[in-house]
């Protein structure tokens, strides 16, 4: 028993931890420039098959992810603001939140058409650590590590550089931000950047556990989103500790709870937070400007 | 004729015009008739979420589901077929209050998250409780109300109601409820300066557009005749919200056009095959760039391009 809840702990803190990858750039898009992307999970899709695709030349892995990369900074990044964002923002952030759910639709259904509708096997690691009762598979301590890195070096950057303080000036205040002195322009398009670099993380950790498959961007968004209210909207650390505290109460209830409930976990604690804490465990509460 | 006036008589024109068609037309029509009937209905309700009161609800598919299966269900104990209707919208309308109350305590894109998590777990509710709604086999055999059964009959009826929708929604809008709704859109600041009460304008634009979804729900189920959960997963709100923006989100006939378009163009665009959503999901991106008040908006461009050159 003791064996069975440490792996479950540890799987869990893991996809908690690519959860976390995910709402970070969901939250830093919302921050940054209003941005409410209902395509967050479909933007985890398209690296992977990026990867999947560049594999089947017969490449190594390496230039998959290099090449999903460069993809996403283009595509999901720069074309994504460009095209989209900053055309609709101008029309308010209701009418561009829509246009994300077209742009769901339209990356989910190109991907049908392209690649077909099967779930397709992504390479992984195989093995673990065996200590007799308890066995901890390789897979997750090391997604564990690299998510856990990398959020860690976003908050560095975020919070120790000077771009990283500029971005969150232009984040949280865009007047003062250019009487500063401040690029704000610039500051949004790196804020899009990184959120394309968190997807392809996010596509290379997760895409093992879950395959990859035109359709899971949908319960990968559905988790993403909670995450990011449980954890707090309007903190990038509430992202971490939401994406975790999903990660693992998704893996305990669907190992222990009915099959067919599992996806209403994730969707039972958003509902439950917005109820009774609307600001998340670790955000402030939103001031109301009327 | 002021521009109130003309906006009914706009709807009740199209419903006359779905009318005439549908005496004159093959069966397949009268089919797709009937839905662009269910599909207005359910898209006026989300139109008052959306375009009035400016909260995005992705649940207008549970709530069509709730109808929907509040029909299905009691129709074959007996019930009458108003009754079923009534029933469906009144339990929507609850379940409006009930999730909208605290949803629209905080502000931004939270009605938003709470509506997608209760699509989410509606839809798991009509899959699983299969003792109720039949699960994954769904119900079928359900039959039309008397004098409704055939099909052209059964288009009479969706137009009935649709326009006793029309009708209802013009009479609200121009209620001083739905003038509080329109100084809501128009400049939030000032309506409540003048002592309307934002969060409860916006708790009742949300109900009733969810009671709307259950009377649409309510026509659905006896068009088909059989139902199961799929028809009232997530791809139904993301539909419905998208003939709401296409049409002209705001604009009394958006809907009617929307739900017009979004009947049509699969239609049209069969020789896409597999393609088609990806080029209805580009059209309608670019529609949003390029002409953020929809096909409404765009027409009404037009005319006026057309007056100021005369």
């Amino acid at each position: 028993m003791v064996g069975l809840l440490a792996q479950v702990l540890v799987s869990g803190l893991a996809i908690g931890a690519i959860y976390a990858l995910i709402a970070t750039g969901f939250s830093l898009l919302w921050q940054g420039s209003q941005t409410v992307n209902f395509a967050q999970g479909d933007f985890v899709v398209v690296p992977a098959f990026v990867m999947l695709g560049v594999r089947g030349l017969g490449l190594p892995l390496w230039v998959g992810v290099l090449a999903a990369l460069v993809v996403s900074a283009l595509v999901l990044g720069l074309l994504f603001k460009r095209v989209l964002v900053d055309p609709m923002l101008k029309h308010g952030s209701l009418q561009l939140a829509i246009a994300t759910m077209a742009l769901s639709i339209v990356i989910q259904n190109g991907l049908l058409d392209v690649a077909g509708g099967e779930a397709f096997p992504f390479p992984g690691i195989n093995g673990g650590i065996d200590w007799g009762q308890i066995f901890l598979d390789w897979q997750s301590l090391i997604v564990l590590a690299v998510a856990v890195a990398a959020v860690t070096a976003l908050n560095l950057f975020l919070g120790r550089t000077r771009t990283g303080r500029a971005i969150q000036a232009s984040a949280q205040n865009p007047q003062v931000a250019v009487l500063l002195g401040i690029d704000v322009a610039r500051m949004i398009l790196i804020t899009f950047l990184i959120n394309a670099a968190l997807v392809t993380l996010a596509a290379l950790l997760i895409s093992p556990i879950y395959l990859v498959k035109f359709n899971n961007g949908i319960g990968i968004g559905l988790s993403a989103f909670s995450a990011a209210i449980v954890g707090g909207f309007n903190q990038v650390r509430g992202a971490v500790v939401g994406g975790l505290v999903l990660g693992v109460t998704e893996t305990f209830a669907a190992t222990f709870g009915p099959d067919q409930w599992r996806d209403a976990v994730p969707m039972l604690l958003l509902i439950l937070f917005v109820l009774f804490r609307p600001e998340g465990i670790l955000g402030r509460r939103e001031e109301r400007r009327v | 004729m002021s521009r109130d006036h003309a906006n009914l008589a706009g709807a009740l024109g199209l419903v006359a015009a779905a009318a005439v068609l549908g005496l004159l037309t093959s069966p397949y029509i009268v089919y797709l008739l009937s839905l662009w009937a269910v599909y207005t209905v359910a898209a006026t309700g989300l139109n008052l979420t959306l375009g009035y009161a400016g909260q995005i609800s992705l649940a207008q598919a549970s709530f069509v589901g709730v109808g929907a299966y509040t029909t299905a269900i009691l129709l074959p104990h007996g019930w009458p077929f108003g009754a079923t209707l009534a029933l469906g919208a009144l339990l929507c309308f609850a379940l409006g209050v009930l999730l909208g109350f605290p949803a629209l305590r905080v502000q931004g894109h939270y009605l938003a998250f709470v509506t997608l998590a209760l699509a989410t777990i509606a839809f798991l509710v009509f899959r699983n409780e299969a003792w109720i709604t039949g699960g994954i086999y769904g119900i079928d055999h359900i039959r039309r109300p008397a004098g409704f059964t055939s099909g052209r009959g059964y288009l009479f009826l969706c137009l009935i109601v649709l326009a006793l929708v029309s009708f209802g929604a013009w009479w609200l809008l121009r209620s001083p409820w739905g003038r509080a709704f329109i100084a809501l859109r128009e400049n939030p600041v000032r309506a409540a300066s003048l002592g309307v009460v934002v969060r409860d304008y916006t708790l009742l634009a949300f109900a009733i557009g969810a009671a709307l979804g259950g009377v649409a729900g309510a026509l659905f189920a006896p068009l088909v005749q059989y139902i199961e959960p799929t028809p009232f997963a997530l791809t139904l709100s993301f539909s419905l919200l998208l003939m709401v923006v296409v049409g002209g989100s705001g604009s009394f006939l958006g809907p009617y056009l929307g739900a017009l378009v979004a009947v049509l163009l699969p239609e049209w665009l069969r020789f896409l095959k597999d393609y088609y959503l990806v080029t209805y999901g580009t059209a309608v991106i670019l529609l949003l760039i390029f002409f953020p008040d929809g096909l409404v908006g765009l027409a009404e461009r037009v005319l006026a391009r057309g007056r100021t050159v005369k």
